[in-house]
């Protein structure tokens, strides 16, 4: 609950200008689901099935993880700063 | 506390900075740094700790899914950005989907919460991987971007999902009974089917805010499911991010959310059929050239339009020129132009186009009556006045661009169709509006001629 009205707080204050940044953005930090799949994939005495589901879920979190990331930076690098007015 | 659960909490304060720095352009990329590194203690903390002991599958996993990522992210044109989104949105709830469905198939007997968390977790999931899958279809056109409507449409959505509910509370009831379990992961997809077929193209931008916020809420349901706090810290920030996105996008278009999840502006169609053709007044790209050249104050209002055209390039140059001639150019963007939140902004930007000349529509508005001409490239609905003056109007109340307060309207179209909302706009039919009928890139380019030799 902390945490949902802490992003509320957040989300609020970013500009329009950045909200497709923002949504890559949101996007990678969702891959925080390659925890659990780490975590089921990497257990003791996990069944095939887990290790097959968890497997599939490791990549596809993974790569949402990397391409999040890295397109973001790419989104961001094209927001350049305005220029010094000129005399 | 152990080392890991240190780690977990430092991860979930990056994940807060990295939202607070994405609020200004200029610390924007530190916020994505802080992501990386919060993201990156987290997986190593999760790695480090004692249950996991299996890395073989889990370093292959991520290997290959670096491996598919980065191409993706490096190699994928700008204007994809929409249809990435949804295709990473699917993956994400995929995964998470993936384990729930892993961790229900799991021997032992769990507390009640954990399976109704479980059951949340993969309904979500699933529901939103085949919405998004849905979403990428239409975005990247191998879809019709039509709404598809049937009679009874909202009643058979409602049924499926409350069977699959029903499911979900008799797996929660009995937890050894598994046999319902596939009817209902398929039940789940069905309803992220059938939510995105009724939505068209312009409630994109709310429909991709809101699946966001789904998968942020599904990964949240996993961490009450694994008991694992940052999952659910991490969740519920993506969920709130996503959430407020579309009420965003949702206020901007003035309707609720049921209203874009159930309403479909597909049936609205029919009612401008039949209206006689009305006259407008056209100009050619050498009589606009002439106009915009001897303005002072000039403000371009993309839409879609430009996106499809691809125009953004020719249009940065366009302000360029006109800037230099001392034309005071500032773009106007609606909140819902484009195909997803931002849109417009991050092609203007890919363009070149400095980030302080692109203005919000409130800021912009006030100043639209002293502007000499509003330049209206590819947009429709977002500047049509009947949401202000035509209480009937399918978008009244909906907050617009004031484009017809200014001295002169010039609207690049390619022809004279409704837009997306199916209504007629009276902007193309007053005395100051000229219409400058062609592809917006090309006729951006002969202005940029014809003003560069004039």
């Amino acid at each position: 609950m902390l945490s949902a009205f802490l992003g509320f707080e957040l989300i609020r204050k970013v500009s329009p200008l950045l909200h497709t940044p923002l949504m890559a953005m949101t996007n990678a930090i969702a891959s925080i689901s390659v925890v659990g799949a780490i975590l089921i994939t990497g257990e003791q005495g996990a069944s095939t099935l887990s290790k097959v589901l968890g497997f599939i879920a490791v990549v596809s979190a993974s790569t949402n993880l990397v391409s999040g990331y890295l397109i973001t930076d790419r989104m961001l690098k094209m927001f350049r700063k305005p220029e010094p007015p000129k005399k | 506390m152990t080392l890991y659960q240190f780690l977990y909490l430092a991860a979930a304060f990056c994940f807060i900075f990295a939202l607070k720095w994405m609020s200004h352009p200029s610390t924007a990329r530190r916020g994505v740094f802080s992501g990386e590194l919060g993201m990156l203690l987290a997986v190593v903390g999760t790695l480090i700790r004692h249950e996991v002991m299996d890395y073989q599958w889990i370093v292959i996993g991520l290997i290959v899914g670096a491996a598919i990522g980065i191409p993706i992210a490096v190699l994928m044109p700008m204007t994809a950005v929409p249809q990435r989104t949804a295709i990473s949105l699917s993956c994400g709830a995929f995964a998470s989907a993936l384990i729930g469905t892993a961790e229900y198939y799991k021997a032992g007997a769990r507390p009640t919460f954990t399976t109704a968390a479980l059951m949340v977790e993969i309904l979500l999931g699933f529901l939103t991987t085949t919405a998004s899958l849905m979403a990428f279809g239409k975005l990247q056109e191998i879809l019709p971007g039509r709404p598809i409507v049937f009679k009874f449409q909202n009643f058979f959505n409602l049924g499926v999902l409350a069977v699959a509910a029903g499911i979900g509370v008799y797996n929660i009831a009995n937890p050894g009974d598994t046999h319902l379990f596939p009817v209902y992961i398929a039940l789940a997809m069905i309803f992220g089917v059938l939510l995105i077929i009724r939505i068209g193209g312009a409630d994109m931008p709310t429909v991709i805010a809101l699946l966001n916020s789904y998968s942020g809420l599904s990964s949240c349901a996993m961490g009450f499911a694994l008991d694992n706090k940052l999952l659910i810290i991490a969740g519920a920030l993506d969920g709130s991010s996503g959430l407020i996105l579309s009420i965003i996008m949702c206020r901007a278009m003035n309707r609720s959310f049921s209203n874009v999840l159930f309403g479909g502006f597909g049936q609205l169609q029919a009612a401008v059929v039949g209206k006689e053709a009305r006259p407008v007044r056209s100009a050619s790209p050498e009589e606009a050239a002439v106009i915009l050249g001897d303005a002072r104050s000039v403000v371009i209002i993309p839409g879609y339009g430009m996106a499809v055209a691809q125009a953004q390039h020719k249009i940065r140059e366009l302000h360029d020129l006109l800037t230099k001639r001392g034309v005071e150019v500032r773009f106007a963007i609606h909140p819902v132009a484009g195909r997803m939140p931002g849109h417009m902004n991050v092609l203007l930007a890919e363009a070149d186009v400095p980030y302080d000349k692109l203005i919000e529509m409130e800021d912009i508005n006030p100043d639209m009556g002293m502007t000499d001409v509003a330049l209206i490239v590819g947009a429709n609905d977002i500047v049509n006045p009947a949401a202000q003056n035509d209480p009937t109007s399918p978008i009244a109340g909906m907050p617009i661009l004031d484009a017809f307060k200014s001295r002169t309207i010039m609207i690049i179209k390619r022809g004279m169709s409704a837009g997306f909302a199916g209504i007629d706009n009276e902007l193309y039919y007053m005395p100051k509006t000229l219409m400058l009928f062609g592809d917006a890139k090309s006729f951006v380019a002969s202005l940029v001629k014809e003003i560069s030799a004039a």
